[in-house]
């Protein structure tokens, strides 16, 4: 134990990190949920496609409250100008400029300044900004902020425990929001037998892909074909692409592993969770896992995240007697 | 020394396009363009580099400037009934400059005035020869709100109960600099001395080349040894932290800087818990020991067991933790007694008194309300005097007398009436102007300076301090909260 580091975390700030770095990647896969979705407005039915960011997001009560009826106006009003909605990308900003406020003492100048400008912009857009012609260039710019304070973080944050609660908060964010992903594609086309292969169907999987940023990296481990198992395989269970939920659950295990490592935090709970987690994901098969029906699947990590969520909270957050954590 | 320093100063010419075109200080004194020995030629050669710029330039850079200061968050808050507004203290470009001699008789001041209100906070917590000997009417102390017999009989190390200090100091007609106020509780505006000029450095690089200042960088640093020097004795590597009242107090920003120039947490109530009369952090690995506090919060937030029950913002028993001397408060509990505006009043004689000597830095003639003579001079000349009420800062319920109306001449006279006790008047200082950005151009602006001093063991001043400049033309309330705004000090190095 003689290598570990003496400077104490304030708990509040490792919540804040944590928290910062969550609403941050939610931002940016809000943006890429939101850009695949545009990309899956049929002929007739534009609303259709809309309809499954609510579900996924399990807004439809809120929504129904405040918008009443549903077209791709009022999905995208609700998502990219409502901050009153807290599941909205200008909400997730704010939020993640609170937390930076909190954190100022800790991130570096640049960090800080960056994320209060893409405040300013991000909660300052009109409608004429989300127009079906501006949107693709104006997720682009959105989904660059968050990569621009990843870098920043990257190349500026101090390597201490602050560090590693932020890399929690967004491998887990990460894994939670690509299974999202990965069920709005399951709400929009329950697969009738008819449909699987369709031209329509593969189209919307390449567009999946690319939402994720793997298309390239999915043609490099499949160069021939694309399947929808294989798509889902790759999104949930490669173990390179950088976006994969199992990826990120083993990025998050052993960033708790170098807490407990280095800086001697009891992380036993939260370990406990994420490697079940894990093994959940590493002994099925894809097929196994769509005959058991994806979208079930796909919930019950989102619920194990949560728990994951929690524990974290547990042990790190609000229970700072060593020995509570445990109890 | 350069030909381009030695440039006799009053050769001075401008283009008829200069942003100076149409500047003139009037009767007052200015800190730029009044001649003053001992320059070394800097001030004029300050004047010559803004002169050669074009206004249109000197705007550029400004908004540039003042957009940076906005991005980087140098912000307080102002909250309304619907919103919570950043807002920058509006940043003039044009330094404000002290000479070495000038500024070696204010440090000198401020370490005085410094030492004398330890002194007198010591005494009056302890023996209270002064009050005895009254020199210092007892009842003005024992009677303050701001006395806080909690504090009776207690020791702090060296001494030292204001361990920061900002004095307000003003300079009148004559070039007299003369205090007019002592912060003795938390003073805020010292990340503006430093941001300031990190400022000037990105906007105006060209302005500062050559010209040899002192630093303002040496803060946090002087600060955090400051709050070493009075950590409980034993303690290796002492824990310091800042304890703010958190994100939605405005001066937030401030306190976020110096937890990070001293490289300490900045801690919320909620984050400190007292166990076994000790103070403890929450931490991601358990309770972590604290032993000094720079706390940006007043003292009657500190602890809800001794003060206010209903403030969240302090720590239960963290006034017992520090009686049992096993934590550090600065400033120390109870300062305000003694930088109250009717003990202001007093300071020169708290000077002679506890020192033996003569004040460097002159007071402003006081006259006190509490006191019949003082009502009576008062009242009898109101439209002369500026009527301050004696517990308020920011700048508020102050009545200029020259500058009121009838109706506002009287609505002071029923106040000091109702309650004289409340009152104190001086005579109008017609503060000292400098060359300030207007919409038409470089135009003088009113202004005060307020020095910091650090003081653990010793005492250390920060060279310069803050310049606030009234932005509005003729005001001379300075203050943030009335429409102020500030510039950077220079102090220009010895030859």
């Amino acid at each position: 134990m003689s290598t570990l580091s003496a400077a104490p975390l304030l708990a509040r700030y490792a919540e804040s990190l944590f928290w910062m770095a969550r609403y941050l990647e939610r931002v940016e896969n809000l943006a890429r949920v939101i850009d695949v979705t545009q990309t899956f407005e049929s002929p007739g039915r534009p609303a259709q496609a809309w309809e499954s960011v609510v579900r996924i997001n399990a807004d439809e009560v809120p929504f129904r409250d405040r918008y009443g009826t549903l077209s791709p106006e009022t999905v995208r009003r609700f998502y990219l100008l409502d901050a009153d909605n807290p599941t909205s990308i200008p909400a997730a900003v704010i939020a993640a400029r609170r937390n930076a406020r909190m954190l100022r003492p800790l991130i570096s100048t640049e960090m800080w300044r960056q994320i209060n400008e893409f405040h300013s912009w991000a909660t300052a857009l009109s409608e004429n900004d989300v127009a079906p012609d501006r949107l693709s260039s104006l997720l682009t710019r959105i989904k660059e902020a968050v990569q621009l304070q990843t870098g920043i973080a990257e190349g500026t944050f101090f390597r201490d425990q602050g560090w590693l609660f932020l890399e929690l908060g967004r491998q887990i964010e990460r894994a939670d929001q690509t299974t999202r992903l990965l069920d709005i594609k399951y709400h929009l086309l329950l697969p009738s037998v008819a449909d699987v292969g369709s031209a329509l169907d593969l189209s919307q999987w390449h567009a999946l892909l690319r939402a994720a940023a793997g298309y390239h990296a999915y043609r490099r481990a499949h160069p021939r074909g694309l399947t929808p198992a294989s798509v889902a395989d790759f999104l949930l269970l490669n173990g390179a692409f950088p976006r994969s939920t199992l990826r990120c659950i083993r990025r998050a295990e052993a960033t708790l592993d170098e807490l407990r490592h280095r800086y001697g935090l009891q992380v036993a709970r939260p370990a406990e969770r994420l490697e079940e987690v894990r093994a959940g994901l590493e002994e099925r098969s894809i097929e196994r896992i769509i005959a058991g029906g994806l979208h079930e699947f796909l919930d019950w990590v989102q619920r194990m995240l949560i728990s994951v969520s929690a524990e974290i909270g547990h042990a790190f957050f609000r229970d700072w007697r060593p020995g509570d954590a445990a109890a | 020394m350069s030909a381009e320093l030695r440039a006799p100063f009053d050769r001075l010419s401008f283009a008829p396009s200069s942003v100076f075109d149409g500047y003139t200080p009037g009767p007052y004194f200015c800190e730029l363009t009044t001649p003053r020995s001992g320059d070394g030629g800097a001030l004029g050669l300050i004047v010559r580099r803004l002169a050669a710029l074009s206004l249109e330039d000197f705007r550029r850079r400004t908004a540039q400037a003042e957009r940076d200061l906005f991005n980087l968050g140098i912000t307080f808050t102002v909250y309304t009934e619907a919103d919570a507004i950043d807002r920058i203290l509006p940043f003039d470009p044009v330094p404000r400059v002290l000479t070495a001699a000038e500024w070696s008789m204010l440090e000198a001041g401020v370490r005085q005035r410094v030492q004398a209100l330890n002194l007198f906070l010591h005494d009056v917590y302890h023996d209270q020869k002064i009050l005895k000997d009254g020199a210092v009417p007892a009842d003005l102390v024992l009677g303050n709100v701001n006395y806080r017999p909690e504090m009776r009989e207690f020791p702090v190390p060296f001494g030292t109960y204001v361990h920061i200090c900002g004095i307000d100091i003003v300079r009148d007609e004559q070039g007299t600099f003369r205090v007019l106020e002592d912060n003795a509780r938390t003073p805020s505006g010292v990340s503006y001395v430093i941001e300031n000029r990190h400022a000037m450095l990105r906007a105006f690089p060209d302005l500062m080349q050559g010209i040899a200042l002192r630093p303002v960088d040496g803060y946090g640093v002087k600060l955090l040894e400051a709050l070493c020097d009075i950590a409980p004795q034993g303690v290796d590597d002492p824990q310091i932290v800042l304890l703010s009242p958190g994100i939605y107090n405005s001066a937030y920003f401030e306190h976020v800087f110096l937890a990070r120039e001293m490289g300490v947490p900045l801690v919320e109530g909620a984050d400190l818990v007292v166990e076994n009369d000790r103070v403890f952090m929450r931490t991601t690995r358990g309770l972590s020991p604290v032993h000094a506090i720079y706390r940006r919060i007043d003292d009657t937030f500190l602890d809800p067991t001794v003060f206010r029950p209903d403030t969240l913002l302090g720590v239960p028993g963290l006034i017992r933790a520090w009686r049992k001397g096993n934590v550090a408060l600065a400033n120390a509990v109870g300062t305000g007694v003694a930088d109250d505006k009717a003990i202001y009043a007093y300071m020169p004689r708290i000077i002679r008194y506890f020192l033996s000597e003569e004040p460097v830095l002159a007071n402003v003639e006081t006259l006190i309300c509490r006191e019949p003579e003082g009502l009576a001079a008062t009242l009898a000349g109101l439209e002369r005097l500026v009527i301050k009420p004696v517990g308020e800062s920011g700048g508020y319920g102050i009545t200029i007398g020259p500058r009121a109306s009838r109706a506002e001449l009287e609505a002071a006279r029923s106040k000091l009436l109702a309650d004289p006790a409340n009152w104190i008047s001086q005579p109008v200082i017609w503060l000292s102007v400098a060359p300030t950005l207007t919409p038409d151009g470089l135009r003088p602006r009113h202004l005060d300076l307020r020095p910091y001093a650090v003081t653990g063991r010793d005492t250390w001043v920060l060279p310069g301090g803050l310049s606030r400049v009234a932005l509005r033309a003729g005001s001379l309330v300075v203050n943030s909260s009335q429409g102020g705004g500030s510039k950077d000090t220079w102090v220009l190095a010895q030859e």
